[in-house]
């Protein structure tokens, strides 16, 4: 097969992963040094935003690369924002490993690979790819979660994620065989057309291989019930792998979902709407009531991003005019913030000590401390909370308006009472950084963190995630252009 | 003709001085925040109280049927033109009475923590002042997308108010559960207004295939009437918890005690008005027939509020959580008022929120400065203080007097208009609502008598007031009196948009 010069330019952001990814690996072959190997990966990662934008800029139609691979709007929006997100924790990982004691330099390696994975799911408008790009997501995540491994927690959250992860897999390689029994064919446009002659969306064995899929994704997207790994695998996980899992593979996942839905005509399957209906429901409910009763960090935002993504799938079921455009804002909103505030737990924390600074009360009295680090994660806990000039609430009003949009009453009652509960153990956080001193500090970011990248890009994240609560007209418009075209 | 610029610098300045404020603590030390902060809040009065003056209040934002709303000063820029969402700004005689209310009370907020707020006072002042600068927006605000924005968004610094720099009552449960309990109560009420408004919007949206959530578009939605009293009461509630109207008024005792003086100047005074005004602004105008169906619940849950607030002010010891339920039943009044719907009615609850504002505001400060001198605020710690310091009790007793309704005061105005303009409307809701004054008397003559009469607890003479402190209440002291007296000229400015109010409700089966 030969490409044309016009699909080379389209396929050359995930070429230039994937060369990064050998590029830093060959670099730490001939000379190991944290700040130069980190640099390299960052450098790769940059060349490739800076051309998925020029791409972007100047893109007109979209570029079908083998059946696996499209490359349109859609697909670059995703991959500036998965490389963006990518860099954050790129920077934040830097912050975060210099006080590793074992290699620190793989960690890029597998961060790019993971990367290369979740650019693949962005693009991917076929099965294979959609199961390729997955794999590629996680093996590296297994190896990244259980980095700082003389840990057992980090460990045990490695193995745990690697066992159920590698289940999920199989439940989405039998789904996908089941509906190819059913329909022939493993691209998503085909499939949507073949659907749309027959009748077929009430065939028992498509049904079952599509709750099959959505078994596997319900456990990327740790969905209820299937979110039990999700608050030990937050917990044991670096803070800033947590950032990545709690983003990048969520962003990733959800993308090729809501491509299934719309151009596979997936969100036609009206069985399989319901069951999402229920597991958004119950994600929603379950999710803020358990993350009340943490008194850790990781593990409450772990709870929290049960509910964020159930509230996700409700944009994602309303599915009318709005649901690529809801999904779009909020998956930018909810990635921003959440990212912030992994981004302060990994800057408090450093693997020097034996556990992250993630129980709650190491943060108690941080205003009086660290009253700028206190800035990023209050507005950051609000934002989560959906107060307004924060980014949440753009979200928020977003995922409202596509559940009023498409009369999900249900739907609405949720995220209007999982908002409610929400807010408790949000402010339970505020609160617990304005307290008083406690007698001894356990835990401090260090003196000038500011100073280091890591600071400078939380500092960054906070401000961008006001300018997309007080001004998110231009981020409108750049997800209304990268739409999403119905099959 | 005024640049109507100024509207936005109305909110915009409280915002910056609030920074300046923090900037000035980080940057030269503890006093710049309060002279910064000072400087703001006169700066703002006085443009405000000069549009008050230069302005031509004889039109009304409200409009009657048929006709568009008038503004004596209107500013519109586009925001999220997605959803045709602008930044909207216009102002009658209404927002004009309350934005003064707001600034006056701000500057007392502001002269009443100079000596309480000795830790962390630029943050302090920064969230004191970005509440008010949300207030403010929030009487400005047309665009149903704006006024939500700040109607959350002032909670905020509220919640940082109680929960930094509150006390710690004994007996109570903290000023974390207070700060926690008001903000999940206003949070998620608020939470059903925006559904609410989503809704308004999306019925419009469905009708002319636009988006919009100005105020003027939405308000000539057409909706079913199921629609309308569903929306109706998504608006209802957010401003019920507000008001607050009981069941939905616990959090208010709670927040009180434990806030700051300054916090509890600002909730009682100012916070507790939004909700009024959200209902003459938008809860009635926009849906006319489906509120006049529901006057006569809202009346009586005015009335039960107005009994069960004066028999919970009785039974407290705390002088703070007495002032806070005071105001629980105080606004009852201001409920009936609005739903009875007659001219004598609504302008009977403008004034009773200003006057209001004023007392409570008032009694608050004098709470603040009794317990700076006594550090206790349970009555049954009290007792005999007349003997003790000579300027303080007095001037309590001034303020209790306005609070249980005495001619001359202007509270006295306010709940005799609104008793008037609601008997044709609904007699036994009036015969009901005026034993509230009743009860006024007693809980307030009770108070007087238990903290200033009796045996003193000691004979150590404490500290009076100073000048800072007795100009602070005379000024107040000196507006109610004007207010009870002379309150021709604020009936005047609100006159046109209450009219508009009235005619309106009236169209649509409101009223008597």
């Amino acid at each position: 097969m030969t490409f044309t010069q016009d699909q080379w330019v389209a396929l050359l952001p995930i070429l230039a992963v994937a060369g990064t990814a050998v590029a830093v690996m060959i670099a730490i072959a001939i000379r190991r040094n944290h700040w130069w190997n980190a640099t390299l990966c960052v450098a790769g990662l940059n060349a490739t935003l800076f051309w998925v934008l020029v791409v972007f800029y100047n893109y007109d139609g979209p570029q079908q690369i083998t059946p696996l691979l499209i490359v349109d709007g859609y697909a670059l929006f995703y991959y500036a924002l998965v490389l963006v997100l990518t860099l954050a924790t790129a920077t934040l990982s830097h912050a975060y490993l210099e006080g590793h004691r074992g290699h620190k330099e793989e960690h890029y390696v597998l961060l790019s690979v993971a990367a290369l994975g979740a650019l693949v799911l962005a693009s991917s408008n076929h099965f294979a790819s959609f199961f390729l790009g997955l794999e590629i997501l996680s093996v590296p995540l297994y190896a990244m979660v259980a980095y700082v491994w003389k840990d057992a927690r980090s460990l045990e959250a490695g193995v745990k994620y690697l066992i159920l992860s590698a289940a999920a897999s199989a439940f989405l390689l039998f789904g996908m065989a089941l509906v190819y029994s059913q329909v022939g064919t493993l691209a998503f446009g085909e499939m949507g057309a073949r659907l749309g002659q027959t009748e077929g969306f009430g065939n028992a064995y498509l049904l079952a291989g599509a709750s099959m899929i959505l078994v596997a994704v319900g456990f990327k997207l740790s969905l209820v019930p299937f979110h039990l790994w999700t608050p030990d695998v937050y917990e044991g996980a670096p803070a800033p792998v947590g950032a990545f899992l709690a983003t990048v593979s969520k962003v990733a996942v959800f993308v090729v979902l809501l491509r299934w839905f719309v151009q596979g005509r997936g969100g036609e399957m009206a069985a399989l709407t319901d069951a999402l209906a229920a597991i958004a429901f119950v994600s929603i409910l379950v999710g803020n009531v358990l993350a009340l009763f943490q008194t850790n960090i990781k593990r409450l935002l772990a709870y929290s991003s049960i509910a964020h993504l159930g509230y996700l799938l409700v944009a994602l079921i309303a599915s009318g005019e709005f649901a690529v455009e809801a999904v779009g804002v909020y998956l930018i909103t909810y990635s921003v913030t959440v990212l912030g505030a992994f981004g302060v737990v990994a800057l408090m924390s450093s693997p020097r000590g034996e556990r992250d600074a993630d129980n709650l009360y190491d943060y108690r009295g941080l205003f009086w401390r660290r009253p700028l680090l206190v800035a990023i994660l209050t507005p950051m806990m609000l934002s989560l909370a959906g107060i307004p000039i924060t980014a949440g609430f753009i979200g928020k009003f977003y995922v409202i308006a596509a559940g009023i949009d498409a009369g999900l009453w249900w739907l609405i009652a949720a995220v209007v009472l999982g908002s409610a509960i929400g807010l408790y153990y949000y402010l339970r956080v505020v609160v617990t950084m304005f307290m008083q001193d406690p007698e001894r500090l356990k835990f401090d970011a260090p003196m000038h963190w500011a100073q280091q990248v890591g600071g400078v890009m939380v500092l960054l994240l906070t401000l961008l995630m006001f300018v997309l609560g007080i001004y998110p007209a231009p981020i409108i418009e750049l997800i209304r252009l990268a739409g999403l075209p119905a099959a | 003709m005024t640049d109507p610029i100024i509207l936005v610098w109305l909110i915009a300045i409280p915002f910056i001085g609030g920074l300046l404020s923090w900037i000035g603590e980080l940057a030269g030390g503890i006093t710049y925040p309060r002279w910064i902060a000072l400087g703001t809040m006169v700066l703002v009065l006085f443009l405000s109280i000069w549009l008050w003056l230069s302005g031509d209040y004889s039109m009304s934002g409200i409009a009657v049927p048929g006709a568009e709303p008038q503004w004596a000063l209107e500013f519109q820029a586009p925001w999220i033109e997605r959803f045709g969402i602008s930044v909207h700004l216009g102002l009658d005689g209404l927002s004009m009475l309350l934005i003064v209310l707001t600034n006056l009370l701000g500057l007392m907020a502001v002269a009443c923590s100079w000596k309480e707020i000795g830790r962390y006072v630029g943050f302090f002042h920064l969230n004191l002042l970005w509440n008010l600068g949300g207030v403010v927006a929030v009487f400005l605000a047309l665009d149903l997308f704006l006024f939500f924005f700040f109607w959350e968004m002032m909670l905020v610094p509220m919640y940082f108010l109680i929960a930094i720099w509150g006390h710690n009552a004994p007996g109570g449960k903290g000023r974390i559960y207070a700060a926690t309990k008001f903000f999940i109560f206003t949070q998620a009420s608020g939470l059903l207004m925006l559904l609410a408004i989503l809704g308004i919007v999306w019925v419009t949206h469905q009708a002319t295939g636009a988006w919009s959530f100005d105020y003027e578009v939405l308000l000539k939605t057409e909706m079913s009437d199921e629609v309308q009293y569903l929306l109706m009461l998504g608006f209802f509630v957010a401003f019920m918890v507000k008001l607050p109207v009981v069941p939905f008024h616990s959090w208010l005792p709670d927040a009180h005690s434990q806030a700051p003086t300054a916090g509890s100047v600002d909730l009682a005074g100012i916070l507790l008005k939004t909700a009024a005004y959200g209902l003459m602004r938008f809860g009635l105008p926009l849906f006319p027939e489906a509120s006049a169906s529901f006057a006569p619940v809202a009346m009586w849950l005015g009335c039960v509020g107005i009994v069960y607030g004066a028999f919970m002010t009785f039974s407290q010891n705390d002088v703070k959580r007495l002032v806070a339920y005071s105001s629980v039943s105080h606004m009852g009044f201001v409920l009936i008022g609005i739903y009875a719907g007659t001219e004598a009615a609504l302008q009977g609850a403008v004034i009773t929120m200003i006057a209001h504002g004023i007392s409570a505001g008032a009694l608050f400060i004098l709470c603040g400065e009794v317990y700076e001198r006594l550090h206790t605020r349970d009555l049954r710690e009290m007792g005999g203080l007349w003997s003790r310091f000579p300027y303080l009790p007095p001037i309590v007793m001034f303020f209790c007097l306005a609070a249980l309704g005495l001619p001359g005061l202007g509270n006295f105005v306010g709940e005799f208009l609104v008793l008037i303009g609601t008997w044709n409307v609904d007699k036994s809701v009036t015969i009901v609502a005026a034993t509230g004054l009743i009860f006024a008397a007693v809980y307030s003559l009770m108070m007087i008598q238990r903290a200033f009469h009796g045996p003193a607890k000691s004979d150590e003479k404490l500290e009076d007031l100073n000048r800072r402190e007795v100009a602070t209440v005379m000024s107040l002291m000196a507006l109610l009196l004007w207010l009870g007296v002379y309150p021709q000229p604020v009936l005047d400015t609100s006159a046109a948009a209450m009219q508009a109010l009235h005619v309106l409700y009236a169209a649509a089966g409101g009223g008597p």
